[in-house]
């Protein structure tokens, strides 16, 4: 998994709460069996005015001008500042896989559905939780400021304002200690393949009927 | 000290290992496995050249891709028109074919939609654990298990260790208090209770269904109510074990037999919270006041009685809530204050894993049989939850009402619920689902979702538009 310490980058306001999975990447797009050239459908519904099929070249679809990753102020944007709920629905870890191909590696809300945010950490991705109060401000503050950046250090757990004021936030202290040396987290359970399998001896005799 | 609850007894069992910061290594029982979520997972195995660390615990079938008709089925894989999507199930295959694990491939009756198949074998039972690389795994919770969707990555996790690394989620009972009333399912129940905590209401806790009007259900009903729990933001909902549970297992290929059995049910019994424990949050509705319910909006806590109406964004004083309303009116094509019965409806789809079951058909079957479906609809389809539940409804001869009323009778598979196949709505159209998710773009591009139950499903089919479905028992 790729580590992730510290991060400066332009932030894109995605201003609705409740973005669920199938708007961050719709379904007929996870029929790939790679990880990988998603980037090009994140948000696909959202941010093309036709109906996308995969592998095709989005290059020549219609694009929807309203839409905020479209806007060339935010071209290039790798923070992503959202709403209440983000990542509610399904389990697909093609969304994050989907943020992370078009350039994502942190996201701002101020609450997130559980699975997508444990399928962030797999991924690299740095889901952020913040007041919604910082959350609302950061909005009024990305809108009014072309070229708006935002520093995240998962070091110092704090994001970083243009102005030097810093927010801090909470992380779990496991999954930073992967985040930040990019570990992989198979790698470091199997280091208890003992405790496993004392586990599974035990267990056989209390049920046996599991492990016929 | 207060008593244990069903999920602290769960995770109890279950527990290989608490680490130092909180987070834990937990056993999983049973790892279901389908061809959207797993691809990526072998390959991560293969590329670290690890093996699975227990395959008997592994159980796959495809459901999301294949398609339902009887033309495209008889000619197994090379039915599926789109080749990304055959690519996908011939993977599934290849790698399960690889690793050695045991999968219920096209063409076997035992295949269908995976959290259906599951409980149909045996194969999910009570006090296990349960995962699978999609959300609406918590519907096995419905047999006193630990139930819950995983990501790609944790697919591979527990593929290589038979463990997740998990944190323990903070507890919440629903306690529906009553009985139903005659015509109100356990689907409206769900989505009743969603409506009432909303779609992030659930998130970060386990979810225990309890009262009365629980115990009162059938297992299909229960793993309704379990499968919704995810759309409440709960990863897991669970029900406690009793005789409904353990008759339903009995018998069953995957459950244990003879002493096993016997020894099995004595611990399954106790598989129920303590009169003593401690919940984190209690939530307590009352039975009585649920009526049949149709979502209006795109997200599933956007629900009405059937005798009521869309919201008036007018009158939400909440400014982002405002907003999500009108776009979701927008979305829908409707207007404020539009009656739900006044909703003329394009396609009915009777089907997923939420309510594909042998009682759900029995129950939409029971609203059609002798009747026409209305003229202005362009499909209605019953899609059976696997093979076997398939053989079952025709041997009831379930297929036969539904084929006479005008509906069509097609092969086990996710089909319309997520239209990852050829089975989908076209924009702008409405369609009565008794499916789980109404998200824009969910069924189709452009689609309008509205959920509902299999008898309110039956019963828009045969009037062209949502009716109160209780109206038509009498
Ligand atoms: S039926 Fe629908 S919700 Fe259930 S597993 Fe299939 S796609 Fe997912």
């Amino acid at each position: 998994m790729k580590a992730f310490t510290i991060h400066s980058g332009i932030v894109a306001p995605l201003d609705r709460a409740n973005v669920d999975t199938d708007m961050i990447i719709p379904k007929q797009f996870l029929k790939s069996i790679k990880r990988t050239g998603f980037g090009k459908n994140l948000f696909d519904e959202l941010r093309y005015l036709d109906e996308g099929q995969p592998d095709q070249d989005c290059s020549t679809r219609p694009l929807n001008k309203e839409f905020v990753l479209n806007q060339p102020r935010y071209a290039g944007a790798s923070v992503l500042l959202a709403r209440e709920n983000f990542g509610c629905g399904s389990s697909r870890e093609h969304a994050p896989w989907a943020l992370d191909d078009y350039g994502f590696r942190a996201v701002l809300a101020p609450s997130f559905a559980d699975i997508f945010f444990n399928n962030c950490f797999k991924n690299g991705l740095l889901p952020i939780v913040l007041a919604a109060d910082d959350i609302d401000e950061l909005f009024r503050a990305v809108e009014s400021t072309p070229g708006y950046q935002l520093t995240v250090d998962l070091e110092k757990k704090v994001v970083r304002k243009p102005d030097g004021v810093e927010l801090a936030f909470d992380v779990d202290q496991f999954r930073r200690h992967c985040l930040l040396n990019g570990l992989d987290e198979i790698g470091l359970s199997l280091q208890h393949a003992e405790a496993i399998t004392s586990y599974e001896e035990k267990r056989k005799q209390q049920a046996p009927w599991l492990f016929v | 000290m207060a008593g244990k609850t069903l999920y602290d007894k769960l995770w109890d069992a279950h527990l290989v290992r608490q680490n130092d910061d909180g987070s834990a290594l937990i056993y999983i029982d049973r790892h279901l496995l389908h061809e959207v979520t797993s691809p990526q997972a072998f390959e991560g195995l293969r590329i670290a050249d690890r093996q699975p660390w227990r395959l008997a615990n592994n159980l796959a079938t495809p459901d999301h891709n294949v398609p339902t008709t009887v033309k495209e089925r008889a000619l197994g894989i090379e039915g599926i028109a789109d080749p990304v999507s055959k690519t996908q199930v011939q993977t599934l295959d290849a790698n399960c074919e690889e690793f050695g694990i045991l999968e219920f491939k096209m063409g076997d009756e035992r295949q269908g939609i995976v959290h259906v198949v599951g409980p149909e074998q045996g194969a999910t039972l009570p006090g296990m654990t349960v995962v699978c690389g999609d959300s609406h795994t918590s519907t096995h919770g419905a047999f006193g298990a630990l139930a819950h969707g995983i990501g790609t990555s944790e697919v591979e996790h527990v593929l290589a260790t038979q463990c997740l690394v998990a944190k323990k989620m903070k507890s919440m009972l629903i306690r529906i208090d009553g009985t139903l009333s005659a015509g109100v399912t356990a689907k409206d129940l769900v989505l009743y209770v969603i409506g009432q905590i909303g779609t992030a209401g659930g998130t970060g806790y386990a979810v225990e269904f309890a009262g009365e009007a629980i115990r009162g259900l059938s297992m299909e009903g229960r793993m309704t109510i379990c499968n919704m729990a995810i759309e409440a933001g709960a990863r897991a909902g669970m029900v406690a074990v009793d005789e409904t549970t353990i008759n339903y297992v009995k018998g069953r290929p995957f459950a244990p037999t003879a002493e096993q059995w016997d020894a099995a049910v004595a611990e399954w019994r106790t598989l129920h919270s303590d009169a003593d424990a401690e919940f984190d949050r209690v939530v307590v509705l009352n039975a009585a006041d649920i009526e049949p319910q149709v979502t209006w909006g795109t997200s599933p806590e956007m629900v009405v009685d059937v005798n009521g109406k869309a919201p008036n964004p007018a009158q939400e004083q909440d400014g982002i809530k405002r907003m999500a309303i009108e776009r979701a009116l927008r979305y829908m094509g409707l207007e404020a204050d539009q009656r739900i019965q006044d909703i003329t409806l394009d396609r009915v789809f009777i089907g997923s894993c939420t309510n594909s079951r042998i009682e759900d058909l029995r129950e939409a079957a029971a609203v059609v049989k002798g009747k026409k479906v209305a003229a202005s609809l362009k499909q209605a389809m019953v899609v059976p939850g696997s093979g076997l539940v398939k053989a079952q409804a025709e041997a009831e001869g379930l297929d036969k009402i539904f084929v006479e009323a005008g509906l069509e009778w097609r092969e086990p598979g996710c089909s319309m619920c997520l239209a990852m196949n050829a089975d989908k709505l076209g924009a702008g159209e409405h369609c009565a689902s008794t499916s789980n998710r109404n998200f824009e773009g969910r069924q189709g591009f452009g689609g309008r979702t509205h959920l509902v139950s299999p008898a309110m499903a039956a019963a828009a089919a045969i009037a062209g538009h949502f009716v109160d479905v209780r109206e038509w028992m009498n």
